[in-house]
């Protein structure tokens, strides 16, 4: 069936709404592909790949959605350069299998493998590592990119079109589709992390840890803080903080086989989960258990998702939220807005509304691209169960956001408006000029584009 | 598009002068900014309307659109769609009346059918066109208790909004496979222009309660609410009451 109609949402379960979903060889033919491009309707096409994205960025009511997971292959993979030419539909998850055993690591992964080349590059993605290694635009070398037109343009961002190629990057799929892409990966000699944790007991100490110089010494840097508590135990911290382990660096035992690619999940959850679970009284318990669960240990030896990913020992946790879902506030202010920066983690705790994965860490410098993310600051990231009051204290949130010259990520925002994002990302319009150069027809468009008015 | 917590970027309002469909669009603007389309027939009571909304922060447009003449609610409901998506459509246009001369008046009796009855259907279907093409969004019927069971002292009204609740009510079900969604609010006696001078029945409320719970359902994806929350169980009893008996109650 390569095209059925399908309600979408995003990660977090959502702002649902039904589009055409092209899947198969209408999406692996380059020509079938471009073709329908050619005769999108007036709705529009927007690529969607494995739909971690936590809004609407992925949707598009009433028109087509590409799935993209179709085009999975891996055309070629050089030790030596460490370069990666592969599909927009891989996921990081898979090339990070394939590329381990020839000593190449993903050079940027966020907090899921489950994503796509194509979302990865479209939403800019960051990981722990940004300080060290900036987002996943940087290790583009180069990308094909399918255009409204339905000519196919291979883009470098140094080359003769790098404008598009930058528009592309954190571009959340507006410029095109990106189909095909050869990422600069990273040398390693092991999957493994040599890692540092330790506990911070206030918000003092957890911005203290991350100031103080220490996070140079490390590739990867990141922290769980409790967004709960208020009082002394305010923003206190659980750090985990490493970077790749050299081959000498590791016990014996893993030695025999040190890029084996060793991420263990423990179970799924069930879709039973009812509303109300997501409360002040688990979360507190949780996050509790958690934070004494880290301990002040240096030069521990931890695999990939011990470091990186614990949430994957439990496969499909947004359903943990029951049925009406939860949003992701992420935003990022400027290194100089301590002070307030300070106010709105001590105002998040008092507010009523409650988050469990929270996440702290000190981006450094950003990319050319326009509605890239990151830049230098302080990245906060809290998730809230759907409730009464939430939009409301959302948008103070934005307003003090913005105040303090800062920002939200598109691959997680669900709710802000036109007018705010647009005083967030003041190069919106740099890169609405190069979009309307090369989809003057706006053939691209997409439920996140109509929200926040990025497409005519 | 309606976002996570379930605000709209845009809202039309059927019967651009409606008390409760202006308490609505207030309500909405509460949550963030909101692009509002009022249809209505081109009047100062209109321009009145466009004026309030935009000082309480609204982007607003206006669409002439007269419930009476349904040879031009397509075009009608087809204009305010052009301007960029809908995001939830307020069906709020409707006439109360003088019930005593209605049953007896043809034409009082007829304009009542048309407007309440008729016309909503006429625009039910027309949404139900654009939302189809759009892809998403939500219509917000403003029904009534009077429908549930017609009385003596209101039965013209009555009928009128018992067949325009059935239609919304099949709507809901037609459009369900699409994902549009429809909430069907029926509220009591509302204090408004529409019923000064008139009693006030048991458990009335005001436009801006019924605001409330209006946008509250269509936010939570309800898609039968009274206004207030008691009338469900009163209007439970009354359906059921013997005909002997309900014929001396006071209502």
């Amino acid at each position: 069936m390569p095209r059925s109609v399908e309600t979408l949402v995003g990660w977090a379960r959502t702002a649902p709404s039904r589009a055409t979903v092209l899947s198969g060889d209408e999406v692996t033919s380059d020509e079938r592909l471009a073709e329908t491009l050619t005769s999108a309707g007036a709705r529009g096409v927007i690529a969607r790949g494995l739909g971690r994205s936590y809004g609407d960025t992925a949707q598009n009511a009433g028109g087509l959605v590409v799935d993209m997971t179709a085009r999975d292959r891996v055309h070629a993979i050089d030790a030596e350069t460490g370069l990666v030419d592969l599909d927009a539909g891989v996921s990081l998850d898979r090339l990070m299998r394939i590329a381990l055993p020839f000593g190449l690591w993903v050079p940027v992964l966020p907090g899921t493998r489950q994503v796509t080349i194509g979302g990865a590059i479209a939403n800019d993605i960051h990981g722990k590592n940004h300080h060290s290694a900036g987002s996943f635009g940087d290790h583009v070398a180069s990308m094909d990119l399918l255009t409204a037109s339905g000519d196919v343009r291979r883009l470098e961002p140094d080359g003769p079109e790098s404008e598009l190629f930058w528009a592309t990057v954190g571009g959340i799929g507006l410029t095109g589709i990106i189909l095909r892409a050869t990422i600069r990966m990273t040398k390693t000699e092991t999957a493994y992390f040599v890692a540092d944790t330790e506990r911070t007991a206030n918000l003092d100490e957890t911005i203290e840890r991350f100031s103080d110089g220490s996070d140079e010494a490390y590739d990867y840097s990141s922290a769980w803080f409790d967004s709960i508590s208020t009082g002394p135990k305010l923003g206190r911290a659980a750090l985990g903080r490493g970077s790749l382990a050299r081959l000498d660096e590791l016990p014996e035992k893993l030695r025999r086989d040190p890029l084996k690619f060793d991420a263990p999940q423990l179970a799924t959850l069930p879709d039973v989960f009812p509303n109300g679970l997501a409360n002040k009284l688990t979360f507190s318990a949780i996050g509790e258990l958690y934070y004494r669960k880290t301990k002040n240990k240096r030069g521990q030896i931890q695999n990939l998702t011990a470091f990186y990913h614990p949430l994957d020992l439990f496969g499909d946790w947004n359903r943990a939220y029951g049925s009406q879902g939860f949003l992701q506030y992420q935003f990022i202010v400027p290194l100089a807005a301590e002070a307030e920066f300070r106010a709105i983690i001590a105002d998040i705790a008092a507010s009523g509304h409650v988050s469990f994965l929270n996440v702290f860490k000190k981006f450094g410098e950003g990319n050319r691209a326009p509605l890239s993310f990151p830049m230098p600051g302080w990245n906060i990231c809290v998730d809230f169960p759907i409730v009464d009051g939430l939009g409301r204290f959302c948008r103070e949130l934005d307003e003090r956001v913005l105040a303090m010259g800062g920002r939200l990520y598109t691959a997680k925002d669900s709710r802000t408006d036109a007018a705010t994002f647009a005083a967030m990302y003041p190069r919106l319009d740099e890169w609405r000029k190069v979009r309307d150069t090369v989809d003057p027809d706006g053939v691209f468009a997409s439920d996140m584009g109509r929200r926040l008015a990025l497409t005519s | 598009m309606i976002d996570a917590v379930g605000h709209p970027s845009s809202l039309l309002l059927l019967g651009g002068t409606s008390e409760i469909g202006l308490a609505i669009a207030e309500r909405y603007l509460e949550g963030g900014p909101l692009r509002i389309v009022l249809a209505g027939r081109q009047s100062t009571r209109l321009a009145d309307a466009a004026a309030r909304l935009s000082r309480a922060g609204g982007h607003v447009e206006t669409v002439e659109f007269d419930a009476k003449d349904a040879a031009v609610h397509t075009e009608a409901v087809r204009k305010a769609f052009a301007g960029g998506d809908i995001d939830v459509a307020v069906v709020a246009f409707g006439l109360l009346g003088d019930q005593e001369t209605a049953w007896q008046d043809i034409d009082v009796a007829v304009e009542l059918a048309e407007v309440n009855y008729v016309a909503a259907v006429s625009v039910g279907v027309a949404l139900a066109t654009e939302f189809r093409r759009q892809g998403h969004g939500r219509i917000l019927a403003l029904s009534s208790v009077a429908g549930e069971r017609a009385r003596r002292s209101n039965f013209v009204y009555g009928s009128t909004k018992a067949g325009m609740d059935a239609f919304y009510t099949g709507l809901t079900e037609a459009l369900r496979p699409d994902g549009i969604g429809v909430t069907i609010v029926r509220p009591g006696f509302v204090h408004t222009k529409m019923t000064t001078g008139m009693d006030a029945a048991p458990l009335s409320t005001t436009p801006e309660k019924v605001a409330e719970i209006a946008v509250d359902a269509v936010t939570k994806g309800h898609e039968l609410v009274w206004a207030p929350a008691p009338l469900r169980a009163v209007m439970s009893v009354l359906r059921h009451i013997p005909r002997p008996i309900f014929r001396r109650l006071p209502v």
